[in-house]
């Protein structure tokens, strides 16, 4: 132990050099900016907030959530028909986007032969479609409603361009849940006399199914904050209702916070940075809910 | 521990090699077939992984596929239940008979060849399930009649040696259970389906030599009612459980410099290890390649 002694310690000492004193100008000018590019970023969203919650914070009372917008009375004005009108919106863009986007992920996964042709295509097109600015979707929806007879301005339009928005993203993120799963599973499966189809209904997709929840959520906050496809829709600003139905007119939160902006009067700017706040927190909580589904959920093989 | 115990409780099981065992089973010199391949090559694209494979596999018997690795015996095993079926540009020539109908035919169903020839894989692959469900899932699956389930289970986890060890805990996750219990479960799984004859692809490559042993005494009991064909890397394990065996190469083309597998020798296990006909066999058998 004696004559090693010596020898070890050296070798800590080079250990410790190496480490802390011989690091090379570059190397520290590289940190330097990568801290800064960080310290930049998060302060503006610092900033971004803060103004935010100052300017809204006295608006942030019941009044916001139970009253309707008033163009007399700036004051009191309420965002109850936003909130309802995003829900709704989004619940339906769930329940369109969610079974469908499912279903053609599994099918392209699963069943396609990817040496085809045109599932190629398929495959390009859907990457492509992914990064289509939201208005491109909003235009489509316009041309559809307008073959198909329907109004624009209705809870079934905006959910119908919504769903087409975050489709190509559950596609993509239910793919790749599938993919995770490893062969083995499906060998096994397959190899006791079960059906594809069986294969991907009892041991695929269940195992599939906490990162297609993740994808779909962050898909649907997605949905929840975009504002352009439904203006290109000709969305409604001034709505003192609740939407009732898939044919009612409805607002939405960033549709109403987008209109409350343009307004003069001080008090239409608090009233739409409390209604900030508000789309914040729920995306927040989407967000948080698609994180504690995968940390839970996530499978180790 | 339990392992020891219950290990002692399993019919004992000659470990003696082949080579050296004073007493053998009695072997009809011919296989009594259940299935044959018949001037077998496998495909992969334009690749001929396999060239003209022709044997027969014996009822009750266990059957070791062994040679140097890319000799093509893991494809040519799961070519036997049509599992190659899922890789993309495989193609089998030549006839794979099951009871003497060929299972490439275009009316036969590899759903069904795959329920009554069963495969255990190289490594353990139970289901994210309970271990009860692992046994549940194939005859749920195939809509297969069973009186009990629970019995069907106890059964089956009886026969691959397993039950006592988790009888307690039939509700956990497989993923619980040791490398080696996995691999027993997979097997209990397979006579869940009740097959007749199980094609395992080294399945013991992933386990340490106390779950291996485990594996090939359980092998050895499930001859009496299965046909058991094996893939194995280890000459000793051949050696030790297979009653006859088939040694492969791989041949490279001249041509393209493509390797593909060839059937070198196929004869009583004990020919195989002591009296070798061909050079090959016996370079391989005595560690000079491979």
């Amino acid at each position: 132990m004696t004559t090693t002694a010596p020898s070890s310690t050296s070798t800590a000492t080079r250990l410790r050099t190496a480490r802390h004193g011989n690091r090379s100008l570059a190397s520290v000018v590289f940190l330097v900016a990568l801290w800064f590019a960080l310290a930049f970023s998060v302060l503006c969203l610092t900033v971004l907030l803060v103004d935010a919650f100052l300017d809204g914070m006295t608006r942030l009372d019941a009044n916001l959530f139970t009253r309707y917008t008033s163009r007399i009375q700036p004051e009191a004005a309420g965002a109850r028909a936003a909130i309802l009108g995003s829900a709704m919106v989004i619940a339906l863009t769930a329940l369109l986007a969610i079974p469908l986007g499912v279903a053609a992920g599994v099918y392209l996964e699963e069943f396609a032969d990817p040496r085809r042709w045109y599932n190629k295509l398929i495959e390009v097109n859907l990457t492509n479609l992914a990064a289509v600015p939201a208005i491109v979707y909003g235009m489509l929806t316009a041309g559809l409603a307008l073959a198909i007879d329907l109004p624009r301005r209705v809870v079934l339009s905006g959910a119908i361009a919504l769903a087409l928005l975050i489709l190509p993203v559950i596609i993509i993120a239910t793919r790749e849940a599938m993919r995770a799963v490893p062969r083995e599973i499906r060998d096994g499966s397959l190899a006791l006399g079960a059906t594809p189809l069986q294969t991907v209904w009892r041991q695929t997709l269940p195992s599939a199914i906490p990162g297609i929840a993740t994808g779909a959520i962050l898909a649907l906050s997605r949905a929840l904050g975009e504002a352009a496809p439904l203006l290109l829709l000709g969305g409604l600003v001034f709505v003192t209702y609740d939407p009732n139905g898939l044919m009612s007119g409805f607002t939405t939160l960033p549709i109403q916070i987008f209109n409350w902006a343009q307004q003069p009067q001080e008090e239409f700017r608090q009233a739409a940075s409390a209604a900030i706040i508000v789309m914040l927190v729920l995306l927040l909580a989407m967000n948080a809910v698609a994180i504690l589904i995968r940390n839970r959920y996530q499978k180790r093989w | 521990m339990a392992t020891f115990t219950t290990a002692t409780e399993a019919p004992q099981v000659d470990r003696t090699p082949v080579g050296q065992r004073d007493t053998e089973r009695d072997l009809p010199t011919q296989p009594d077939p259940v299935m044959a391949c018949d001037d077998v090559s496998i495909y992969y694209g334009d690749f001929r992984a396999v060239t003209r494979v022709s044997m027969t596999f014996g009822r009750n018997e266990i059957t070791a596929l062994i040679g140097p690795s890319g000799c093509g015996k893991s494809t040519l095993l799961r070519s036997l239940n049509r599992m190659n079926d899922l890789v993309d540009g495989a193609r089998v020539a030549g006839h794979v008979t099951y009871h003497g109908k060929n299972i490439y035919d275009r009316d036969v169903d590899p759903i069904e060849v795959r329920r009554r020839i069963g495969m255990v894989f190289q490594k353990p692959n139970p289901f994210p399930k309970s271990i009860y469900d692992n046994i549940a899932y194939g005859p749920r699956a195939i809509g297969m009649k069973v009186s009990n389930l629970d019995d069907l289970v106890e059964e089956c986890l009886t026969r691959a040696a397993l039950w006592d060890e988790v009888k307690d805990k039939l509700k956990q996750s497989a993923y619980g259970l040791s490398g080696g219990q996995q691999q027993r479960l997979c097997i209990a799984r397979t006579l869940a389906v009740e097959p007749e004859v199980i094609l395992m692809d080294e399945p013991c490559s992933a386990l340490d030599p106390i779950a291996t042993a485990r594996i090939e005494d359980l092998m050895a009991e499930l001859r009496r009612d299965y046909t058991i064909i094996i893939v194995t890397h280890n000459m000793q394990q051949a050696a030790r459980v297979a009653d006859r065996t088939a040694f492969f190469t791989a041949l490279a083309d001249e041509g393209t410099g493509n390797r593909t597998g060839l059937l070198v020798e196929y004869d009583l296990t004990s020919n195989i290890f002591r009296a070798p006909k061909d050079k090959r066999t016996e370079d391989y058998i005595s560690g000079r390649f491979g």
